[in-house]
């Protein structure tokens, strides 16, 4: 078990014009989540896919699990398993009759086959769902019976594409205690997500990836400690008051002052919290009034927005 | 609360309720997994067959073409041209028969690319490509289960020509050899629809490239009428059509007469047509879009 989970150098993806994947270079340990994180078009799925053996790269070197994708593809198959990120099972079939296909295509007989399928149905709660057709299944329902259908042999490693994207908030739960729970076994997981709270939920580790390059590495901690300790974040009163604000703010924190969309709003990200007691009593003295003001750890969108310099998810942003 | 209180106490809510996911039967199934000898190229072929059959069994609308399809077509055929050409629908029965026969079941086969497409486009099929499996079966599958969509073609055609005066000569095992030659030009001929649809990125261009590789396939040959009264030119493409030389051996096995060299003619373009598209849909699958 020495060897690396995933390993690449200079992987390369063409699409036309586009890199798509644009020399991308991971040594990603076994055992845990690793989690893939980057906006749509970011070439996340482009790259799950050359690891998955189903598209081929145009340059670099990858191995998983110590096989080379291009030379030994099969035995990379034979030991990894995907959940696409539209449903990877056939919708006009029911859910026992897909998980009884692809178990009939890892070489079970048709009663180890059924049995194994009964198996798992009944684990992802989709004991009663069986015999329905998966077109009739709920968005949630539908994720769980793609995972099931990835594990009817257990993978050393499982590629999850975007698995709670479009789900309600309970779907989405229940997958991350699906997640949680292969993990513990001692799968190796690498999901892909655009939603930042899913890789800091799940993930030991995250890449970054943004127009086909990885811009950063590390845990969730990592990656909000190159951010700075804390985010303050201010908003004052009068929007009159925001420059004089501002002109306190960058005299008494020593650090950068943002001006979000907000005409309201300054943030800051903070090296030295004792700093924030006094700029706020310098605040006061000067008479600017704050609507609110917060500290906190900042979120992977601000670190998103800093490695970036554009933030993941812009909507968020104007709600924030 | 912390996270982990969190997702705790959604873990409560979860298993609260009936249908959720069982952390520790997952762990249970992901334990007792156990791991098969690989199977061979034919079992897993023969797997995506029963996948395909399924399918009908769900979705059995799309029997619609191979059953009306077929009879309009013969019906149609039959009663507008018998008259003109043979001087009566019994006289030119015995000809158009095996020729619509034919012409149903390859008009049929462009179906196979357009359902290619979509299985790709839901990504069901990189589940299978994803499999360690013989590559090409997901694709042998799919035309080994269509060729019981071609057969429900041959038998709904026969039934209809049988019921306006048919009477092959070559009896039920003539009918039997000339609808298995059928079959396997139909199978080879699938091969070039599987690469269209790995090619072309929409079922509806599927089927305007699939249509316009029949039209002069099936209309530029003897299905309708006897190459002697046409000009020149097009005898010379009827000659080399090989949809002419698989409707005359066709057309000889049922109606009893001794079959030439049609016979060894169609296999080879049908070894021809799988050793050229096969090969191609193969490249093209290992890295499709």
């Amino acid at each position: 078990m020495a060897e690396l989970a995933i390993e690449t150098t200079g992987l390369v993806k063409t699409y036309g014009d586009t890199r798509a994947v644009d020399g991308i270079d991971l040594a990603i340990e076994r055992g845990g989540v690793h989690g893939f994180l980057g906006p749509n078009g970011a070439g996340k799925t482009t790259a799950i896919r050359m690891l998955a053996t189903l598209i081929r790269p145009d340059a670099g070197e990858a191995r998983v699990l110590g096989y080379d994708i291009r030379t030994q593809s099969d035995e990379v198959r034979s030991r990894v398993a995907l959940t696409g990120q539209f449903a990877s099972v056939d919708e006009d079939l029911t859910g026992a009759e897909n998980l009884r296909l692809i178990a009939k295509l890892y070489g079970f007989t048709p009663k180890a086959a059924t049995r194994r399928s009964a198996e798992l149905l009944e684990a992802f709660g989709l004991a009663e769902a069986a015999d329905r057709q998966v077109k009739k299944y709920s968005g949630g329902m539908r994720r769980r019976i793609d995972i099931a259908a990835s594990i009817v042999v257990t993978p050393d490693l499982l590629f999850l594409d975007e698995p709670t994207t479009g789900l309600d908030p309970r779907s989405r739960n229940e997958v991350w205690d699906i997640i949680r729970a292969m993990v513990a076994y001692g799968t190796t997981v690498m999901l892909t997500t655009q939603y930042l709270d899913e890789a800091d939920q799940l993930a030991d580790k995250i890449s970054v990836i943004d127009n086909g390059k990885i811009i950063a590495e590390g845990t969730a901690t990592e990656l909000k400690a190159s951010v700075g300790s804390g985010m303050l974040h201010v908003r004052v009163m009068h929007r009159a008051d925001r420059d004089a604000a501002r002109e306190i703010l960058l005299r008494e924190l020593q650090v950068d002052v943002d001006m979000p969309a907000d005409p309201q709003a300054l943030t800051a990200s903070i090296e030295d919290r004792g700093r924030v007691t006094r700029a706020l009593t310098e605040l006061d003295a000067a008479g600017i009034g704050l609507a609110q003001f917060s500290l906190g750890q900042p979120t992977l969108d601000e670190v998103f927005l800093s490695l970036t310099g554009k933030p993941a998810e812009p909507t968020k942003e104007e709600a924030a | 609360m912390t996270t982990d209180e969190t997702t705790a106490s959604a873990a409560k809510e979860v298993t609260a309720t009936e249908a959720a996911p069982q952390a520790s039967a997952i762990a249970h199934a992901l334990a007792s997994s156990e791991r098969p000898a690989r199977p061979s190229a034919l079992s897993t072929s023969v797997t995506f067959g029963w996948r395909a059959l399924l399918k009908i069994k769900h979705v059995p609308e799309q029997l619609f073409d191979v059953t009306v399809f077929p009879v309009i077509m013969t019906l149609l055929f039959t009663y507008l041209f018998g008259g003109a050409i043979a001087g009566s629908v019994s006289a030119y029965i015995a000809y158009i028969a095996p020729g619509v026969l034919v012409q149903s079941v390859l008009f049929i086969t462009m179906y196979t690319g357009t359902t290619l497409r979509t299985d790709i486009d839901k990504g069901v099929f990189d589940r299978f490509r994803s499999l360690p499996i013989w590559r090409p079966s997901p694709l042998v599958g799919m035309l080994l289960g269509d060729a019981v969509r071609f057969i429900v073609a041959s038998i709904v055609t026969s039934i209809v020509c049988l019921a306006i005066g048919w009477r092959p000569a070559g009896g039920v095992v003539g009918v039997v050899l000339g609808v298995a030659l059928l079959l396997v030009f139909a199978f080879s001929l699938g091969w070039i629809w599987t690469f269209l649809s790995l090619i072309l990125r929409t079922p509806g261009a599927i089927m305007g490239v699939a249509s316009f590789v029949l039209m002069p396939l099936l209309f530029g040959s003897n299905i309708f009428v006897d190459p002697a009264t046409m000009p020149g030119w097009l005898q010379a493409w009827v000659n080399v059509n090989p949809v002419s030389d698989l409707v005359t051996g066709v057309r000889a096995l049922m109606n009893g007469e001794q079959i030439g060299s049609e016979l060894a003619i169609t296999l080879g373009w049908s070894a021809a047509l799988v050793a050229v598209f096969g090969s191609l849909t193969m490249w093209k699958y290992r890295d499709p879009r």
